[in-house]
């Protein structure tokens, strides 16, 4: 019973990591109807640069617990620029170009920023300092330390905060209304440059906290940890439905579920037949799944929900 | 990445979607290929150096960028340093004073990109090979160097397969995973008392071998493997296997793969209270290993075929001077710095770079490398072959054990 617990802990933990990740790709997806797998790179960047800024402030004698929130701004507004940058040097030059050609454009600007963070952070494995006193609480026999806490409850506030944002404001109802029809919306006197240059704000902030938490949580950074992340979360995006907000949330935490859950029991359910590198299949099994039955994914995208 | 066609709202606008996809896919696929042969066209000279000296070339190939790019650019370092003591001494082969110049390739330890690195260091006729640094990556790579008739030496491929697939032209210079496996087998069941042991394996023909001949001896010196669980070699988060591992109860955790996971994976292991001994093989042994798993590394064993550097006659004059101009020793490069000469002294022998020339010198080769004393049996593995078991003890690893069939003669 204690591993069953243990399992969904692990499933939840690894799960709101995606679905803060997938947020980004459903964002951008939402009111472009681009996939950014530039994405994935942006959680990198926002991870080495919170680590930087990290090691250069408690070497200057910064206390921790003051360090930690002043690197994840620094981080979060280093990577807002990064994301700013990347729409409006990549894809703004592309809006009415063939669907396809932002898509490549992503995939180029994902390989520049991997090797770019490779030339200056180097190939070596950063290890992340340890802030927190990291004592695991026994949860009914199945163990939970404070990082995997504060990631998990973090990750929820964001994505309550972002449903405000998007459903309560003024940018919220803008951004819905680009996502809906961009022509009408600009008609109306939305300017959207500055909406989708926001939207890319948005999600790359949220991709640098995604970042701090993941190397919090692994104790470590490395330039290539975007990308197996970057593509857990696009298919979290895809299986909740892509351009649907709550679907990402949804689909992040099942995936999570479904890896740890799928990696711990596959042997026993299969006697042994499968074992647990059968992991990745297993979720790929269920996305194909949902999306056979449910083509646009479990939260299906209506049109007017969309962002 | 076909589900990532944006859903379009008619049939016609659908269709042609998919009919760009496919050309576009193509042409991406082109421009892949060409961007990578692009970037790694690091140069072409003449064969004829300035004086009028003979330029040979050696190929290497290693994981340059990816989750290993540091193991890999270490393997780098190694065979670089070896061509420039080579070319700083002046070797003359066959009576002309040589000029070695290296075509270094990142195969980013997969199997694929392995074969077309292969062909293009075979096009750009390289005299010999110093690779790969996976056994996935050097196996299939084997193929493409023994039509060709490139003598190939894998500083650190050490699955069985390797050499077992009956080329004249590959050699390697480490202990294979027969005896590696069979020896840290032997080691968890008689030395650290394990009855019941669990094994990850990362899938790989490295991480597979390994676990295969670990378990083989594990059992048959009476332990119970009670689990086998299986990662990959750029996966992050263990827990959910680490979990199933606990739910078993094991004394022993064997890890079979590369350090990227090994320390996250020591790691997590304390995360989750699990208390039981951790050992791992070659791919673990780094200094990033106690950099990645911080306190959770201590007590934890790996091994790493030969014997120490400092027992070796030229092993501390080699680290030293590594050190100075590289910061660190990471896994293979004195391996690397040892196949290269190997390579170079076959040349010498033969009088000659040609590589169907110097190949039956190479197989008889008796050299004494700063790792060990290397001899080639028939398959092209190296005779003898010690094995070290290390520990981590106060935040460094240690030697505890030479083991091996048969230790070799190092002086």
């Amino acid at each position: 019973m204690e591993i069953l617990l243990q399992q969904i802990i692990n499933g939840l933990v690894q799960g709101s990591v995606y679905a803060l990740v997938a947020l980004g790709y459903t964002m951008v997806y939402g009111i472009l109807g681009l996939i950014n797998f530039a994405h994935g790179e942006v959680v990198m960047i926002g991870a080495m640069l919170a680590l930087s800024a990290l090691t250069a402030l408690l070497g200057l004698g910064v206390p921790p617990l003051l360090a930690l929130p002043l690197s994840l701004g620094l981080a979060m507004t280093g990577c807002m620029a990064l994301g700013y940058s990347i729409e409006r040097i990549a894809y703004r030059p592309l809006r009415h170009a063939p669907r396809l050609a932002p898509l490549i454009t992503a995939i180029g600007v994902s390989i520049v920023l991997q090797n770019l963070a490779m030339m200056i952070w180097g190939r070596e494995y950063h290890s992340f300092p340890q802030l927190i006193t990291n004592s695991p609480h026994n949860f009914g026999g199945a163990i939970i330390n404070d990082i995997q806490i504060i990631v998990f409850v973090m990750a929820l506030a964001i994505m309550a905060a972002l449903m405000v944002v998007v459903h309560r404001t003024r940018l919220g109802r803008a951004m819905r209304a680009v996502a809906e029809n961009q022509h009408a919306a600009q008609l109306m006197g939305v300017d959207i440059n500055r909406v989708i240059s926001i939207t890319f704000m948005l999600g790359s902030a949220l991709a640098a906290v995604a970042g701090l938490m993941v190397s919090a949580n692994y104790g470590l950074a490395h330039y290539y940890m975007g990308f197996l992340l970057g593509l857990k979360a696009f298919t979290a995006a895809v299986l909740g439905g892509i351009g649907n907000l709550r679907g990402a949330m949804l689909g992040g935490l099942l995936l999570g579920l479904i890896e740890s859950l799928g990696a711990g029991y596959i042997g026993d359910i299969t006697g042994g037949f499968l074992g647990s590198n059968y992991q990745d299949v297993f979720a790929f099994f269920v996305l194909i799944t949902v999306l056979v039955f449910r083509p646009s994914g479990l939260l299906g995208e209506r049109l007017a929900e969309r962002a | 990445m076909t589900s990532s066609a944006p859903p379009l709202h008619n049939q016609q606008a659908y269709f042609q979607g998919s009919t760009m996809s496919f050309r576009y896919a193509r042409s991406l696929l082109l421009a892949t290929i060409t961007l990578t042969l692009l970037g790694c066209q690091k140069s072409s000279t003449t064969d004829q150096g300035a004086s009028g000296e003979l330029v040979v070339r050696i190929g290497a190939s290693a994981p340059l960028t990816g989750p290993q790019a540091q193991v890999g650019k270490d393997n780098e370092n190694g065979t670089r340093m070896a061509i420039d003591d080579a070319n700083a001494k002046g070797i003359v082969i066959g009576g002309r004073k040589v000029h070695f110049e290296l075509i270094s390739e990142d195969d980013q330890a997969d199997p694929k990109t392995a074969t077309i690195v292969a062909q293009k260091l075979v096009d750009n006729k390289v005299s010999g090979v110093i690779g790969h640094l996976n056994s996935g990556t050097s196996i299939p790579a084997a193929k493409i160097y023994s039509d060709n008739g490139i003598p190939q030496i894998s500083p650190s491929a050490t699955a069985v397969a390797y050499t077992a697939q009956g080329f004249k032209t590959v050699f390697r210079v480490m202990a294979n995973d027969a005896q590696q496996g069979r020896v840290l087998g032997e080691y968890a069941t008689k030395n650290l008392a394990a009855k019941k042991i669990a094994v990850i394996d990362d899938r790989t023909a490295y991480g597979q071998g390994l676990a295969d001949e670990f378990i083989k001896a594990a059992q048959a010196n009476g332990a119970q493997i009670v689990a086998h669980e299986y990662t990959n070699d750029k996966a992050m988060d263990f827990t959910a296997v680490l979990t199933v591992v606990k739910g078993k109860q094991p004394d022993l955790l064997f890890y079979a793969g590369m350090v990227p996971q090994a320390g996250p994976m020591a790691k997590q292991l304390k995360a989750l209270a699990l208390n039981l001994k951790f050992m791992t093989g070659d791919g673990g042994y780094t200094p990033e290993f106690i950099k990645l798993a911080s306190d959770a590394a201590e007590g934890a064993y790996a091994s790493l075929p030969g014997v120490t550097l400092d027992k070796m006659p030229r092993g501390k004059e080699f680290e030293k001077r590594f050190v100075a101009k590289y910061q660190e020793i990471q896994l293979y490069a004195p391996y690397c710095y040892d196949a290269v000469n190997v390579m170079i002294a076959a040349m010498q022998n033969a009088g000659s770079e040609d590589p169907a020339k110097y190949l039956p010198a190479l197989a008889a080769i008796s050299y004494d490398g700063v790792t060990a004393k290397i001899q080639f049996d028939e398959k092209g593995d190296l005779k003898g072959g010690a094995i070290t078991i290390y520990q981590v003890q106060h935040g460094k690893w240690q030697p505890l054990e030479t083991l091996g069939a048969i230790t070799p003669a190092a002086h």
